[in-house]
Order: structure tokens, then sequence, then C-alpha cells
């Protein structure tokens, strides 16, 4: 019997209705199971941080402490700070240094015109250009609004090093996975402050999580002029700064 | 519906056919994605787990008080009562499980020149010297008490 089109189109729609189906009852089969995690529910958090860059005196206190407390090889940095100077009016020409990320403090210099401190890190964006960029998912936003990578599942293809606007990332040169700031998630998941945090000695650094009505994070973004890193990307970066000039890139 | 299955025992092998590359599919899948792949996202769930367990180096100021509390109590009227302890003690986790384990004392020549030395970057109303004008060859403890800076 010759096949007309209204016979074929039926046909053909009823092998796409039963894959299609079929595909969603294998998703559900093969999706894995939910384990609770013990004393940490994630989703009763929304950690972000403070930094106060009227409070910066350069120490870099914090710098050697994350590399302390998370292990990162010399020469790379999860966090750091840089010395800007901005003479006169060229707001789009500072001077900026970080020699060593300032691990080792700043050696005095005349500032040609304002100079002050600006310490960076991951800004765990709530909409991160380096997530949308991993081919494989080994980096991710968590329900708890971290930016984390999981270093089992990445490919170290150096997508997200390229794609995060602030620098953030780097190859670990043991593991040749990328590498960066966790927001110490194993501190702050058993109820400690992060390691920069804890060895700042001006509290220009402070944890925050912004789902907690009492953290003292919503007086001070409520009682300040607050302004982020590159606010024009939309990134919806999540460490706040107090005092940050304009010239800061 | 009669007619159109009427001559139709060819579909059957191709039924089987795509009934096997699903299972396979289905097998391979399973084999290949981690068992916590999709549990929040598209990512592995385990890593949260796995990344939550790593071990601290610093203790924490909570920490260091429950042994400490002369030395918390001696800073509160000074300066320094809000600077936390391992910001100069440096990381002190393995003394708080094991206090045999003696930490070395700071040396304050560097120590106190790291916050307190004088850079013009630094903001106006913090405290800072020029070490070698101000203490030339002396220890910053000779005059000033770390735990209570005034003299």
């Amino acid at each position: 019997m010759p096949q007309g089109r209204r016979d074929f189109l039926e046909q053909a729609g009823r092998w796409l209705f039963l894959t299609s189906a079929a595909q969603a009852a294998l998703e559900f089969v093969v999706a894995g199971n939910a384990s609770a995690a013990p004393n940490y529910n994630m989703h009763t958090h929304w950690w972000a941080m403070t930094i106060d860059i009227t409070k910066c005196i350069g120490c870099g206190n914090c710098v050697r402490a994350c590399a302390e407390e998370n292990g990162v090889p010399k020469g790379f940095f999860r966090t750091w700070i840089e010395r800007y100077d901005v003479p006169g009016w060229e707001m789009d020409r500072p001077d900026v240094d970080a020699p060593n990320g300032g691990m080792d403090g700043f050696p005095d210099k005349p500032a040609k015109g304002k100079s002050f401190f600006v310490p960076k890190l991951c800004n765990h964006c709530a909409h991160s250009p380096c997530v949308q960029v991993c081919p494989v998912g080994a980096t991710f936003e968590t329900p708890d609004g971290l930016v984390i990578v999981d270093e089992q599942y990445c490919l170290g293809c150096r997508y997200c090093v390229q794609a995060c606007p602030y620098g953030c990332r780097y190859i670990n040169p043991k593991t040749n996975t990328v590498d960066k700031c966790t927001l110490c998630y194993h501190r702050i998941s058993k109820g400690l402050t992060t390691a920069c945090c804890e060895a700042c000695p001006t509290g220009c650094r402070q944890l925050a999580d912004l789902k907690n009505p009492k953290d003292p994070v919503h007086d001070f973004l409520r009682t300040n002029s607050i302004q982020v890193l590159k606010p024009q990307m939309a990134t919806g970066s999540k460490v706040y700064y107090r005092g940050l000039d304009g010239s800061v890139r | 519906m009669r007619i159109t299955f009427r001559d139709a025992a060819h579909l059957i092998r191709l039924v089987v056919v795509v009934l096997i590359a699903i299972a396979a599919f289905a097998g391979l899948r399973s084999l290949m994605v981690p068992e916590t792949f999709g549990q929040y996202g598209h990512y592995r769930g385990a890593a949260l787990e796995e990344n939550r367990q790593r071990a601290v180096s610093f203790a924490g100021r909570q920490a260091c008080a429950e042994c400490h509390d002369a030395v918390v109590e001696a800073k509160k009227p000074g300066k320094h009562a809000n600077v936390g302890c391992e910001a100069c003690h440096g990381p002190q986790a393995k003394h708080a499980e094991d206090p045999s384990l003696k930490p070395v004392k700071p040396d304050s020549a560097t120590l106190c020149a790291r916050c307190h030395e004088k850079n013009s970057a630094k903001p106006r109303g913090f405290p800072q010297v020029a070490a070698k004008e101000h203490n030339a060859g002396m220890a910053c403890a000779d005059c000033h008490q770390p735990h209570q800076p005034k003299i």
C-alpha cells in the first residue's frame, strides 16, 4: 500500500512521542537522589562579602592567610591586594601595582595623586560568566550562593579563566585544573569566618550571610555608599565595596 | 487505524533496534554520569560535600578564647581588641587541637611593621611610623605591648 503524507506524519508523530516520553522516564530514573549534608543546611544561607576600602592598610594578611588555609601555589592568588594611585583627573589611567599579590606588603612610594588599596577576590557572582562557559558542568553556582569548582570534573580547558571579568581564576599547576576562591566553604559551613576575614586586622573584610536577617551586613549595605566591581557587566557580584573609587577596574 | 498497521511487519525490526538503542543509551549513561550529577543542577552534587570536608588551619578567635580568656580580657581596653589572634600569631588550628604543640612567638619587629610601617596609600587616620626614624634598632615590644599597644 502506498503511504500517503498523512499516514507518514501520523506514524512519525507517534514515534517521536514515544521516544521523548521514554527519554523523560529515563531522566527520572537515572538522576541521582538527594542526600542531606549533616548540620549544614545550604538553603538557609546566601553568602557574600563586604570590603571597606577606607579600612584596608595593605598589610597582606589576607593574602598570606588564604595561601596557608587553601594551599595556594606560589605565584597564584585566590585573593590579592592592588594599590591604586590615581594622578589628578585622569581617572581612567590609574597606576596599579600588586607586588606578589600584596603578600609581602607594599614598599612605600610617594603618591602621585590619591592612593589606596583594593583587596580583590572571587565575587561569587549570582550570574557568573565563568559558569556559563563551562562545557562540562565542573563549575557552578551552589544553592547557598557560591561559585565552586569540581576539581574531579574539570578538564582544565581554561574557558572560565578567560570568561571571568575579574581575573579570579587560575590553573593549578599541580592538578592542571582550574582553581579559585571558595569563600572558605569548608570554614563557613562549620560556623567559622573565612581565613582572610579571620586574619584581617582592621575588619576591612567581613563575611556576610544575606539570608540571615540579623547579619550586620544589612545595616552596612543600608547606611553606606556601596559599589560592586564592573557593575556594567551585570554579573550579580556579591562582593560589596564601601568607598570604592570610580577608577578601580 | 487497522489500515495503517496492516503490513507493518518490517517496522517491528525497527522498533526492536530503537529499543535496544535506548537501553544501550540508558546503560551507558548510568555508567558514565556520576551518581550525584543533577542533584542541585548541572553539576556533581557530591562536589559540595567534598569541598566542605576539607580541614581548617585557622582555628578562629572563639577557639582561642576558650583557653586564653585572660589575653582576650587584657586586649579589650586597647586598640587591638578586635584584631584576631591569628592575624599576628598565624594559623593555630593544630595548636587548638593539641595544645602541646607550642606556636612560635612572632617577631615583633617584622610583625608590627606589616601594619604600622608608613605608607602613602594607607588610610589617613591609621597610626603609622617610619620604623627607621621611630625606633632604629629597637624592638617595638620594648615600649609597646602588642596586646595593649598604648605606652
